[in-house]
């Protein structure tokens, strides 16, 4: 798997002497998808295979995600890794519904998509069970390419995403889904 | 004082203050163990932590076991005791029903046996009388149930928090 490191492309839209005009979705999407701030919600191996990605050599930075957010307020992106015990659901559900809109959620690893090898009585079977998921990244751990690869889809969804989505009746009813507010 | 020694010694010092309540003391490997029943276990306790001499004055470890299949005994206790001075340990078993699993706490003699009493009863259910806050320290609040018991079937038919379709199951 390769990942080619090119600059953004312009968005479509109108351009002559001295101006350029676009819609506000794209402008915006531009600019959330190049900021995003990764709540890193880091329970086991997983979260080693994230500070690797974090680190030098693999570098989320290159991808404007330089700035990770411990506190959910600020975070736009929610990135968990690793096993959730069905006692941590109610604390990754308290974190989500902390977070402010616009929000998206990474899930990293087997085991936080789906409970994994830990097909057990104390553990959450996939955190879609509590909280809506935008990307899933499969494997035990995955590698850093994986994660920058998930990174590269949530920023393709956040560009193409309208910024009045969220407003949608689709949307609120997914999260009525979850019983979320 | 080797293994063996130490094994009799405290066989006859329990012998002597315990008599009805001593069941067996035995070399498991090269380990001294001593069982008594469940009456006793606190005074024993007490007087193996207390007594000039055995000063076993450290909890190492307490777990529990089940055994099904051991009927009017299905619940064991097990103390591992250590004295530090003298680098010698020993362990202490009883034996519970299934239709009475209380044993008095050892919270009082240990503060460490607070935690490990509810880490027991948080899996096995068993009531440790008089300990100071008997609820579940692991499990989420809301388990019914005591998941180490050997009583489930290892895998619940009716469970839908897998999918077959995706699991392949």
């Amino acid at each position: 798997m390769s990942v080619d490191i090119k600059p953004e492309h312009q968005p479509e839209g109108l351009e002559g002497a001295g101006f350029f005009a676009t819609s506000l979705d794209k402008v915006v999407g531009l600019a959330r998808a190049n900021s995003l701030w990764p709540l890193p919600f880091a329970t086991s191996c997983c979260g080693i295979e994230f500070m690797a990605t974090m680190a030098s050599h693999y570098d989320l930075a290159r991808f404007g995600s330089e700035r990770l957010s411990f506190s959910p307020r600020q975070a736009d992106l929610l990135m968990v890794m690793g096993t959730i015990s069905k006692k941590m659901g109610p604390i990754l559900r308290q974190v989500y519904e902390q977070m402010a809109e616009p929000k998206w959620v990474l899930s990293m690893g087997a085991c936080a998509c789906s409970g994994g090898i830990f097909d057990s009585y104390s553990v959450l079977q996939g955190i879609d069970r509590i909280i809506p998921v935008d990307v899933y990244i499969p494997g035990c751990p995955p590698r850093p390419e994986q994660v920058l690869d998930g990174i590269l889809k949530i920023q393709e969804l956040t560009k193409s995403e309208s910024i009045r989505r969220r407003d949608s009746p689709e949307y609120k009813a997914m999260l009525e889904q979850y019983g979320i507010e | 004082m080797d293994n063996n020694t130490l094994k009799d010694s405290i066989e006859q010092a329990l012998k002597a203050q315990f008599d009805a309540h001593f069941i067996k003391a035995e070399m498991d490997y090269d380990f001294p163990v001593f069982t008594v029943k469940v009456d006793a276990i606190h005074d024993v306790l007490s007087y193996l932590k207390q007594t000039e001499g055995l000063g076993f004055h450290f909890l190492t470890t307490l777990c529990v076991i089940h055994m099904p299949d051991q009927t009017g005994a299905e619940f064991g206790v097990m103390y591992q005791l250590h004295n530090m001075h003298s680098n010698q340990r020993i362990r202490v078993k009883t034996w519970l029903s299934k239709d009475y699993v209380h044993i008095p706490t050892a919270s009082d003699l240990w503060p460490a046996a607070n935690w490990m009493e509810r880490q027991e009863f948080d899996f096995f259910g068993v009531k440790f009388d008089g300990h100071p806050n008997l609820t579940r320290i692991l499990n989420m609040d809301e388990m019914n149930y005591y998941p180490m018991r050997k009583e489930y079937p290892l895998e619940d038919g009716s469970r839908d928090d897998k999918n077959d379709k995706m699991f392949g199951r």
